[in-house]
Order: structure tokens, then C-alpha cells, then sequence
């Protein structure tokens, strides 16, 4: 007799039950949609927001098939993309800055299956289209940035406590204060020491000088370059949400590499130029004391540096920077007086208050205005300080069109980067090929499936379908199970769907024949089934966890690509085990398993050996 | 339906000369092949930029190949890519230019030429990331056949997972010697079906080994050669069939599967082919060589009644 106790068959049931329920939603596909969400946490997505939205696509006669407020924003679907990406247009519009308006699919499944948390799986890049960069950061520049700061900042310090010095320089990682004679630089050196923790300080005497060399003490090292790169991530998700990118990712992937992904961005160059600016602006005075045309000739006087205008004459501007990009609260793409673009900046109070004091102090100099971009400076602009300027607002207009005028704004509101960065990974896939990607992978499982069930069905009869059977149950149990887990299905991951279900087939086919092999040594059907079934199970499990053993050791050493395949891979070894082993006993069971005379069960035909007839 | 019916044992290990005759001569050319012309290692383990674009008409590679070589790209590579209006373009690592500036002027050049030149997939991969691919596909590889002997060893005993693995690298050294030959791009999908196919083909040797502990209990009498033979003999029809539909779905990605799966499906059919092979004709004899005896697995004191041969 082979029977279940009931609560086998309720597993069983239930597990089918859960795999349909979460397979379901990969079936309603998914319909275009704009997600629109406030960037600033003053601003709340609300009705009064949503009631902007409405009235915002009735004006412009954009029909939305369901619009949803959720913590965090609203979503309004639409028919086809066409209206999507004018809808968003329009929105953008409206809505103005302070909000992301992004491109985003979702999925059409009805409600109720929303609501118990039963999502489609989640496509990879490779399947929905998007881009994936992994950038490094560059560690060196963060530490020069950082010993940068530190000399400024001693060059304020000794003029604040009137300290005199000859001279600050910057070595590779080293700063060296010159001084005339040693009382000076003894107190100096208590200042330093005093102020600045994060540094070692040693004597040193070369010829007549006296000089104090500034080190930076390996744990504040190590903390520079941890929060460049924290500060960096900070700056990408700004710059991300200012680019209007449904659910990208970001995030830290080793020491000083960081891995962006934008699913369904389709202007890639763009993408790319945002992210890899490290762009800033500085505030200097233009050196107006020496001869510019003898620094044309390459007699640059010390302490300045020769730049050109844009769209203007050379000019030479003091080292020395008064204001930087750090002070900026807000930035915004306008036009000017004359209607020509123009930035419009927003200073915080401390800014607002080393401007208004710079431009008091200069009334008819002139100052220029720099945009620092992969360590190359331009002079945006160069005007003459007219009178003075309070209230922190600047504007920076200088021939520029109103793209540049736009992607500055951008640049400086989302943030400078505290170092640079480079891609050192990129992979682009256009949306068209991720759909042919999913449909190659979808095939490549239909028809691999559908040989197998012929033939199984063909070879082993009943069981050969009951086989078949268990694969289905395996495959919707592995989808559904990726489903909820949420994991990143791939390409790779699709390949390892199908298979998982070549491979799969191979516990029932070791059933099978294990049952043939009893039947043929002259057991009786029901004991056949049996001995079959457990003598099966031990072969099964070594053969799967040495597959097993393979899948992990993907998984762990295993990038991108190749850790969807293997997470799939291991799932699919896990619910084969299940399917083939348990449901299918549970099916043979129910049809068999009651029946006290059972004379031959349809497997196939059972060869004996001519010597042995039946 | 029965398609093996085989009245007697077959005498695979006294075939013992001939197969290891041929896995050798395979082996050395493969190893020959990989020292002689090397892997065509793909993007991913090089670095470089791999660029697919696809046309509204046939593509015109000469034309295609005179843009790139304007753009100073001489040494770039372009080949139609699954149809006539797809076209693949492989630019090497170049230290002086960054990757993001590599892709856009080649786009934009292309696009100047003809305005249907739609960009499908672009793959950068840097010379650092590239090299970290490499090692982190060794120590994989590595990782696996130790936790492969180490699980054989310990489910059965140490020959066991010797002979197992030593058959199983056999048959990755030999996919290996494939795509050297045919000079086949190697790529991390590749690599993620060779590791795939080591997990795989291990369970065809666990199978007869399974089958040749239980033969150790059951045929008290006969001679070790004669358990492994009648072993294989009894696993062989399962070995057929189970292969054979893991076979179809990998026929199945080769026609449906598109550019994307075609080296991976390339890759496990020679696996699968020479993961039969070897499971039978290879570990099973090493097995015999490492001198494995019924006291390896039947532990003395446990005496059961001996089955009735079939």
C-alpha cells in the first residue's frame, strides 16, 4: 500500500496553491506609467498634489487608466508610451523642480494580488532595458581634495592669530609651512596641533628655513576616503533623482567602487555625463595687480593662474578661492535681464556672508566665477563687482545655452562629488533587445518543456506524465518563488530556468527506471513503486548537492550576470527536489496508492531478459 | 517503449586500454589547443567595449569598418552578429580614453552615416574589473572540485571523489580545448556553464558510484570488475534518457536561445556529451586504478543477506 497521510497532501496543496497565487502576477504583464515623487522632504505627496496631477493631464487631454497615491508618491498609468512620455513632459512642466517625474512600468495584476504582496519577478537590465555602471572611486583625489581644505584652512588660522609665515606649499601628501625663524613656527606648530587633530606635525630645517611639515594621520585617512565615498553615493542618488529614474539602484560595492543601476534609461550618454561630472563652482578674484601680458608670455607672478573667459580674452585669476560650491542651497536655470540663460544661485548664510563682504570690500574689481570640472577649471564668467551684494542671491550668466545653463543648475544643486570617479564597468542594453531577450528565454523553456513531455509521456506512460506533471509543478514553484523573494531574474537566469527543468526531469527519470528495474526483478506493483521511490531518494540527493555545491560557489564568487543564474539555479535544485520526490509520490499515491489488487502499473514496457518469461 | 535492452553485463572495464587511450589523446589535443591558440576570451575577462548595433537594412561592414578606422579605432573588430542587419563592433581597452567618451563617438559616427544605426547593448568592461573576473572564475572553479571531492569523499570515500573529479576537470579541460580550436568567444556565461556542468556531470558518476556501493553489498561473489560493470550496465538506459532531455532543453535554447545563450548552449552540449563519456569511461576505471576494494565501502562486521542476481 502506498499512501499519504492527509497532511502530506495538504503540503502538497498548499504549496501548489502559493506557487499559482505568486506566479499569477507575471501574467498581467506590466502597462507604462509616470511615478511622481517630491524631492524635497518639505514637499508631501498628497490629495492636493494628486488633484494637481488630474487637473495637470485633463488640461492636456492625457487619458491615465488608474492613478494611485502611495507613501512617497503617486503613479499614474497610462495606454501606451506614447502618452506616457508626453504625460511626463506636461507634468515635468507643471510640477516644476521640486519634483521627479520618471518613466516607470508597473504591473497590471489586479489589486488584491498587489495587496498580499504577489509582485511579477524582478527583471534584471538585461531584460527590461537600462544601464549599469560600476565606477571607482578615485581614492588619490580625495585625499588631495581633503589636503586642499586642510591648507586653506592653516593659511587662515595663522592670519587670523597673526602668525607670520613665508610660505605654504603641498607636496604629494604633505603640507610644508615655511617660516623665517623658529618662534614663529613653535607657535605655529601648539596651533596646529591644537586645531587640526587629524594631523601629524613634524619640525623640519632645510638651509636658512624653518619648516613644519603637516601629515594626515592614517585613521583620518582611512575616514576621508570612507566618507568620499559615502559623500559620493549621497551626490549620485541626488544627481539620479534630478535625471527622473524609476527604482535605480545605488550602492557601495567593495572599498571605493560603486554600482549604479538605471533600469529603462534609454538616453545613456546623458546618464553617463551627469554622473561622471564633478563639477563645482569656486569664487576667486582676478588678479588685476600684474601684467597679463607678461604672463602671456609665460611669467605667470606667483600666487595666480591664467585662464580664459568663456567666449571672452585671457585673463589671470588668484589662486586664492573665497567662495565655493559647498555654500549653495539652491540653484536654478533662468535668464538674465537681457534674456540670455543664466544660473540663479541661492547662498546659505555663511555664504551669504563671506559674499556680501567680498563684494563690499571690491566695489569696481572684478571677480571671476569658476566652474571646475575633472579637475579642469573655466571662467564662466568675469563681471565687475558693481556694488555690494546681500541676501545670498547670485546670478551667473555668461554665454552659455539654456542646455548648460540647465545641467549647471543641476550639477551644483545635487551636490559636488568629494572625489572624482571613473566607470570602470558599463553595460548598456536598449529596451528593444531586453524585450527579445525575454522572449528568447521564454521560448527556450516552452519548447525545451514541451520535447521533454513528449517524450516522458511517450516512454513512461502514466508515470512519464505524472513526471510531467511534477516538472510543471517545479516550474511554477521555482517562478513563484522567485517571485517572491523578489530576486533579479536575468538572461543567465532565464538559461537556468530552463535548465533546471532539463535537469530536473532527472530524479523522475531515476524514479522511474528504479521502479522498472524492481518490476523487472519480479517485485509486485505496489512494492515496485515503493522500493523504487526510496531507493531513488538517496541518488537524488547526492546528485543534486553536488549541483548544489556548483550553484553556491557561483553565487559566491559569481558578478552580475552570473549571480542571477546561480540563484536561480539553486532554487530550481531545491524545488525539483520537492516536486519530483513528494509531488509526484503524492499523484501516484492518489491514483495507486488505494488499489488492493494492482496488477501492472503503465510504465512503459518492462523488458525482462528472453530467459525469463512472463 | 524500451530502448535498452541489454541481456548481459557489458564488459566496459576491460575496454579499459581503448578509453583511456582516447580521453588522453582528447585530453593532450585540448591541452594542446589552449597552450597553441589559446581561449578567445570575451570582453568580460579582457576588458574593452563591445558594441551592438543594429540597422534597419543590412548592415554595410566595410562602410561600418571605414567610419571606425576615421575615428583612429583601426584595431576594432566588426562582424555581423546573429542576422545581417545586426552588427557586433569590439573596441580593445584603451588607457588614454574613458570608456563613457569610447561609446559615444562611435554611436555618434555611426548615426551620421545612417540615421537607422540603433544601439541594441553596450558592454564596457575595465582592465582592473576585468583581471578581478579572471581570478574570481579560478577560485570558483577551484572551489567547486574541492567541495565536489570533499562531499564525494565523505558520502563515500576518498576514491571516489578523486576519480569523480579527475573525470569531471577531464571534461571541463576538454570544453576548454573546443572553444580554443574553434576559437569560440569565451565569456562569463560560459564559464557560469562550465561550473554548471562540473555540478551536473558529477551527479552521472554519483549515480553509478551509488550504484556500485549497493552492487559491493548486494554481489558478494563477483569480482570488483564485475560490479562496476554490471553498475554501469544497470545505470545506463537512466543515463541515456536522463541526459537526453537535459539535451533537449539545451537544443531547444541553441535554436531559441538567440546570440545571447549560443556559446552557453554550445558549451553544455559538449559537456553533456563528454560527461556521459567520461562518468562511464572514465571515472569508473581510475576508480579500478586507485585499487577501490568491497572493504572500502562494506564495512566487515555488517553482514547482510546477499540478493538474488537479476
Amino acid at each position: 500500500m502506498n499512501r499519504y497521510p492527509s497532511w502530506k497532501y495538504v503540503i502538497i496543496a498548499v504549496s501548489i496553491l502559493l506557487g499559482l497565487i505568486y506566479t499569477l502576477p507575471n501574467f498581467f504583464g506590466e502597462s507604462p506609467a509616470v511615478q511622481i515623487s517630491p524631492l524635497r522632504t518639505t514637499a508631501k505627496a498628497d490629495t492636493a498634489l494628486l488633484q494637481r496631477v488630474e487637473d495637470a493631464l485633463k488640461q492636456a487631454n492625457l487619458a491615465t487608466t488608474g492613478m494611485f497615491l502611495e507613501e512617497g508618491g503617486i503613479k499614474a498609468r497610462f495606454a501606451d508610451t506614447d502618452v506616457q512620455i508626453k504625460a511626463r513632459d506636461t507634468l515635468q512642466s507643471v510640477l516644476g523642480n521640486g519634483y521627479m517625474v520618471a518613466l516607470n512600468l508597473l504591473p497590471n495584476s489586479p489589486q488584491w494580488l498587489t495587496s498580499i504582496g504577489a509582485l511579477p519577478m524582478y527583471l534584471g537590465l538585461d531584460l527590461r532595458g537600462g544601464v549599469h555602471f560600476m565606477l571607482q572611486v578615485d581614492m588619490k583625489g580625495a585625499t588631495a581634495k581633503a589636503l586642499d581644505r586642510f591648507s586653506a584652512d592653516i593659511r587662515g588660522s595663522l592670519r587670523e592669530k597673526k602668525i607670520p609665515y613665508s610660505g605654504l606649499d603641498k607636496r604629494g601628501s604633505q603640507i610644508i609651512v615655511k617660516f623665517r625663524n623658529s618662534e614663529s613656527r613653535a607657535q605655529a606648530e601648539s596651533e596646529i596641533r591644537k586645531t587640526y587633530a587629524d594631523l601629524n606635525v613634524r619640525e623640519d630645517n632645510v638651509g636658512s628655513e624653518f619648516h613644519l611639515t603637516a601629515t594626515l594621520k592614517p585613521e583620518a585617512h582611512k575616514l576621508i576616503q570612507d566618507s568620499a565615498v559615502q559623500q559620493n553615493i549621497t551626490t549620485l542618488r541626488n544627481r539620479v533623482n534630478e535625471l527622473g529614474v524609476a527604482e535605480p539602484i545605488i550602492q557601495q560595492a567593495g572599498a571605493d567602487r560603486v554600482v549604479v543601476q538605471l533600469p529603462g534609461v534609454q538616453d545613456t550618454a546623458k546618464a553617463k555625463d551627469i554622473l561622471g561630472r564633478t563639477a563645482t563652482l569656486e569664487v576667486r578674484m582676478v588678479d588685476e595687480e600684474h601684467d597679463l601680458s607678461a604672463a602671456l608670455r609665460g611669467q605667470i607672478p606667483f600666487g595666480a593662474e591664467l585662464y580664459t573667459e568663456r567666449g571672452g580674452g585671457p585673463l589671470l585669476v588668484k589662486k586664492q578661492v573665497v567662495l565655493t560650491g559647498d555654500r549653495i542651497n539652491d540653484a536654478q536655470a533662468g535668464f538674465d535681464n537681457n534674456n540670455q540663460p543664466a544660473v540663479h544661485l541661492n547662498l546659505d548664510n555663511n555664504g551669504a556672508r563671506i559674499f556680501r563682504q567680498l563684494t563690499k570690500d571690491n566695489v569696481g574689481k572684478r571677480m571671476a566665477i569658476l566652474l571646475i570640472e575633472k579637475n579642469q577649471a573655466e571662467v564662466i564668467t568675469a563681471p565687475v563687482i558693481r556694488e555690494e551684494i546681500g541676501g545670498g542671491r547670485v546670478q551667473i550668466s555668461g554665454r552659455m545655452t539654456t542646455e548648460e545653463a540647465r545641467d549647471v543648475a543641476l550639477l551644483l544643486r545635487a551636490g559636488a562629488l568629494a572625489a572624482p570617479m571613473d566607470i570602470i564597468e558599463e553595460r548598456t542594453v536598449g529596451p528593444s533587445l531586453g524585450a527579445d531577450n525575454i522572449a528568447r528565454g521564454f521560448n527556450s523553456t516552452l519548447y525545451g518543456f514541451a520535447a521533454i513531455a513528449v517524450f516522458m509521456t511517450i516512454y513512461y506512460v502514466v508515470f512519464g506524465f505524472i513526471s510531467v506533471v511534477a516538472l510543471g509543478v517545479n516550474l511554477l514553484l521555482l517562478i513563484g518563488l522567485l517571485s517572491i523573494m523578489q530576486a533579479t531574474l536575468t538572461l543567465p537566469g532565464m538559461a537556468a530556468i530552463a535548465l533546471t527543468i532539463g535537469m530536473a526531469i532527472d530524479a523522475n527519470v531515476l524514479i522511474n527506471e528504479r521502479i522498472r528495474d524492481e518490476l523487472r526483478a519480479g517485485m509486485q506493483p505496489q512494492a515496485a513503486i515503493n522500493s523504487g521511490y526510496e531507493r531513488a531518494f538517496g541518488t537524488i540527493l547526492d546528485s543534486n548537492i553536488t549541483t548544489l555545491i556548483a550553484g553556491i560557489a557561483l553565487f559566491a564568487f559569481g558578478t552580475g550576470p552570473v549571480k542571477g543564474f546561480a540563484v536561480v539555479l539553486c532554487l530550481g535544485i531545491l524545488t525539483s527536489i520537492f516536486s519530483a520526490v513528494v509531488v509526484s509520490r503524492g499523484m501516484v499515491n492518489l491514483m495507486y496508492g488505494n488499489r488492493r489488487k494492482l496488477d501492472r502499473i503503465p510504465i512503459g514496457q518492462v523488458w525482462k531478459p528472453a530467459t525469463e518469461k512472463r | 517503449m524500451e530502448f535498452f535492452r541489454i541481456k548481459h553485463d557489458i564488459p566496459f572495464m576491460s575496454w579499459g586500454k581503448y578509453t583511456t587511450t582516447i580521453s588522453l589523446l582528447t585530453f593532450v589535443l585540448a591541452v594542446f589547443f589552449l597552450v597553441t591558440k589559446g581561449l578567445n576570451l570575451g570582453v568580460d575577462f579582457t576588458g574593452g567595449t563591445v558594441m551592438e548595433v543594429s540597422y534597419a537594412q543590412t548592415a554595410d561592414i566595410n562602410k561600418i569598418r571605414d567610419t571606425l578606422i576615421k575615428l583612429g579605432m583601426s584595431d576594432a573588430s566588426v562582424q555581423n552578429f546573429g542576422t545581417s542587419r545586426d552588427v557586433m563592433i569590439r573596441l580593445p581597452a584603451k588607457p588614454d580614453m574613458s570608456s563613457a567618451k569610447l561609446s559615444e563617438r562611435v554611436i555618434a559616427s555611426l548615426k551620421e552615416e545612417d540615421k537607422t544605426a540603433e544601439i541594441r547593448r553596450v558592454e564596457f568592461v575595465g582592465p582592473q574589473v576585468g583581471k578581478e573576473l579572471v581570478e574570481n572564475g579560478a577560485l570558483a572553479l577551484l572551489v567547486v572540485s574541492l567541495g565536489i571531492v570533499a562531499y564525494l569523499a565523505m558520502r563515500f570515500e576518498w576514491k571516489f571523489g578523486v576519480s569523480g573529479i579527475i573525470a569531471n576537470l577531464h571534461d571541463v579541460v576538454i570544453i576548454l580545448g573546443f572553444f580554443a580550436f574553434f576559437q569560440w568567444e569565451f565569456s562569463l556565461t560560459v564559464l557560469a556553464a562550465i561550473l554548471a556542468i562540473l555540478g551536473y556531470s558529477v551527479n552521472e558518476s554519483v549515480v553509478v558510484f551509488d550504484r556500485i556501493r549497493e552492487n559491493f553489498r548486494r554481489m558478494r561473489k563477483a569480482s570488483v570488475e564485475q560490479v562496476i560493470n554490471n553498475a554501469i550496465t544497470r545505470t545506463m538506459s537512466r543515463t541515456i534518457i536522463t541526459h537526453g532531455s537535459t539535451q533537449m532543453v539545451v537544443v531547444s535554447m541553441l535554436f531559441f536561445g538567440g546570440e545571447a545563450l549560443h556559446y552557453f548552449a554550445l558549451a553544455l552540449t559538449i559537456g553533456i556529451l563528454f560527461g556521459i563519456y567520461s562518468s562511464v569511461l572514465v571515472a569508473s576505471p581510475l576508480l579500478m586504478l586507485l585499487g577501490v576494494s568491497r572493504e572500502d565501502i562494506v564495512r566487515p562486521e555488517k553482514k547482510e543477506e546477499a540478493e538474488a542476481l537479476p
